[in-house]
């Protein structure tokens, strides 16, 4: 059974309809790649899964939930947690606070409990400093727990976005552009840290990258938008021959 | 363990000496209305300090929540409450006024789901007018004319006890999950939405226990001054506060402190200059804003007001994290 799946998902901006009739399923467990020229409607689709603009037509459904009309704190409490194209780290915060702000939903004490420090407070707090320490550090980002994250190289706050992804504790993972301004050395490690946090946290995940070697290497299968309709879906191989991904990509043919 | 008894040993001691010199009267009365003015800025100023500093909002509504605490405060103890249970039922009367001008607040909270920044800022203006246009036309709270009659309860026993809760409790708020769903709406809503944070229940939040300290010190205010009228919480009213604010630092405890009594006393220092003295102190703020545009303690804060958790958190070597 599907994890994620989406019906004739359609979204107009005035007139212009950046995403028309998309349909997606993603398998537990599946690493899913969207690819498209600038504009194609990528990211439209991630703002739509997640909440941020709610679609004009068709539905979509997360582990058996509707989810459209739900908004974006909800839909990440439910299990989907993002990355953005332009890194969106909480700048004038420690790398430790962007993670543990990334707990909210998950805390079980109540407005009167934070204001007094008095009852699940403590023990709840513990556990997710815990969690955070532990997260951080698995990702190898502990040695910069007390640093302003604006304050960290490129590199790692791409990974502090995905650590503070994580803390959600999703079950899907969209990565927009993960790649975006890595050279291809840090390409490939990315492509096994990616492989890597699927295994170890359980996750499915969906990812827009440009970098054809990154997607092609990992990704299991694949879903061509242009001008927000989808042209091709298949397997990487079968997507690099298909002739209307190439006239996109390349050009038209004489 | 005895680091956790010294803060509230050392706050048990300033409260007695408090006492004593109320029941005393060793200071001047002058120099304790200075303090007790110093006292009730420094709760508006972090009150405020919570809206437009932690969250990153721009509210200039605080003389409107100061009013209605002040307003409703006095009420109580002059028409209500009868002459001789007054002073025992002061802190009744100073507690409706927070919960009165609590419950304003969150009707303020409501804009500011939809709106933010300059936008918020026209709609708490226009908030702080409604008050005042609402005050001039009841007869019952005096009319333009304003209320008199309290007697002088704001002592300075008082005024100390609601310093030091109103730090407590917005601090504590801010070193809370809450209070971290707070700074995420100052860097990036979107993206805290998107991090699981409920950013109206956080705003709603937010609001109510801002305006609700707005308003206990509209209360003491009332009680210090013993006469209150519409035009005291005017939009200058709200100025002075953002003033404290800024000067002392967005985002800081030690900087509401900070701020809250240099502006007072400066304000007392320069009063020799009269007329002069409103064209000396925009121009320190002008240079303030020059060289140090978040404020003397911007973003930053005095270790003490940090919960050791927080102060620690990342400096704890990785193994004797399990043990603590």
């Amino acid at each position: 059974m599907p994890v994620l799946e989406t019906h004739h998902l359609t979204h107009h901006f005035g007139g212009l309809a950046a995403v028309s009739d998309f349909n997606l399923a993603i398998e537990p467990h599946e690493l899913v790649g969207v690819i498209g020229p600038n504009g194609a409607g990528k990211t439209t689709v991630f703002n739509l899964i997640t909440g941020v603009y709610r679609a004009t037509d068709g539905s979509i459904s997360f582990a058996d939930t509707e989810i459209v009309g739900k908004t974006p704190s909800e839909i990440t409490s439910l299990g989907i947690a993002r990355t953005f194209q332009n890194i969106r780290l909480f700048r004038e915060l420690t790398v430790l606070d962007n993670v543990r702000v990334a707990h909210y939903a998950q805390v079980r004490y109540n407005a009167i409990e934070a204001l007094l420090h008095l009852g699940r407070f403590q023990t709840e707090e513990k556990s997710i400093l815990e969690h955070s320490l532990d997260l951080l550090a698995s990702l190898k980002l502990e040695s910069y727990t007390d640093e302003l994250s604006k304050n960290l190289p490129y590199g790692l706050q791409r990974r502090l976005e995905i650590a503070r992804a994580l803390a959600t504790r999703p079950q899907l993972l969209l990565l927009d552009e993960p790649a975006a301004g890595m050279n291809p050395q840090e390409v490939g490690q990315l492509m096994e840290f990616i492989q890597w946090i699927r295994q170890e946290f359980k996750l499915t995940i969906l990812l827009i990258e440009h970098q054809m070697h990154l997607v092609m290497g990992i990704c299991e299968r694949l879903l061509v938008l242009d001008f927000g309709e989808t042209i091709a879906e298949g397997k990487p191989r079968e997507i690099q021959n298909n002739p209307r991904v190439l006239e996109v990509y390349l050009g038209e043919t004489q | 363990m005895h680091t956790r008894w010294l803060m509230p040993g050392i706050l048990l001691c300033v409260f007695v000496l408090s006492l004593i010199i109320h029941r005393f009267e060793l200071l001047d009365s002058y120099l304790q209305l200075i303090v007790m003015y110093i006292g009730i800025n420094i709760i508006l100023t972090l009150s405020l300090n919570l809206i437009n500093g932690y969250m990153g909002e721009f509210s200039v509504g605080h003389a409107g929540f100061m009013a209605v605490g002040a307003y409703i405060a006095s009420f109580l103890t002059v028409k209500v409450i009868p002459a001789h249970l007054a002073a025992w039922l002061f802190p009744v009367a100073v507690i409706a006024g927070g919960m009165g001008a609590a419950l304003v607040g969150l009707v303020v909270a409501l804009p500011s789901f939809k709106t933010r920044g300059d936008y918020l800022a026209i709609v708490t203006l226009a908030f702080v007018m409604i008050v005042k246009s609402v005050i001039e036309n009841i007869d019952a709270l005096g009319g333009p004319r304003g209320f008199l009659g309290m007697e002088k309860l704001a002592t300075l026993p008082w005024v100390f006890f609601w310093v030091i809760l109103s730090l407590w409790i917005i601090r504590n708020l801010v070193y809370s999950n809450f209070g971290r769903g707070v700074l995420s709406i100052r860097e990036d809503e979107v993206a805290g939405d998107l991090m699981s944070v409920n950013t109206r229940q956080v705003k709603v939040l937010a609001f109510t226990v801002s305006s609700f300290f707005a308003g206990i010190a509209g209360a003491l205010f009332a009680h210090l001054l013993q006469f209150i009228n519409p035009r005291s919480f005017d939009i200058i009213k709200s100025t002075d506060i953002l003033i404290m604010v800024y000067l002392g630092g967005i985002g800081s405890i030690a900087g509401s402190i900070l701020g809250a009594t240099v502006y007072t006393v400066l304000l007392e220092i320069l009063r020799p200059l009269g007329i002069w003295r409103m064209v000396l102190i925009p121009l320190i703020l002008v240079l303030l804003m020059l060289f140090r545009p978040k404020g003397i303690m911007g973003l930053r804060e005095f270790p003490w007001f940090v919960p050791l958790r927080d102060r620690l958190a990342g400096r704890l070597p990785r193994n004797k994290r399990g043990s603590s």
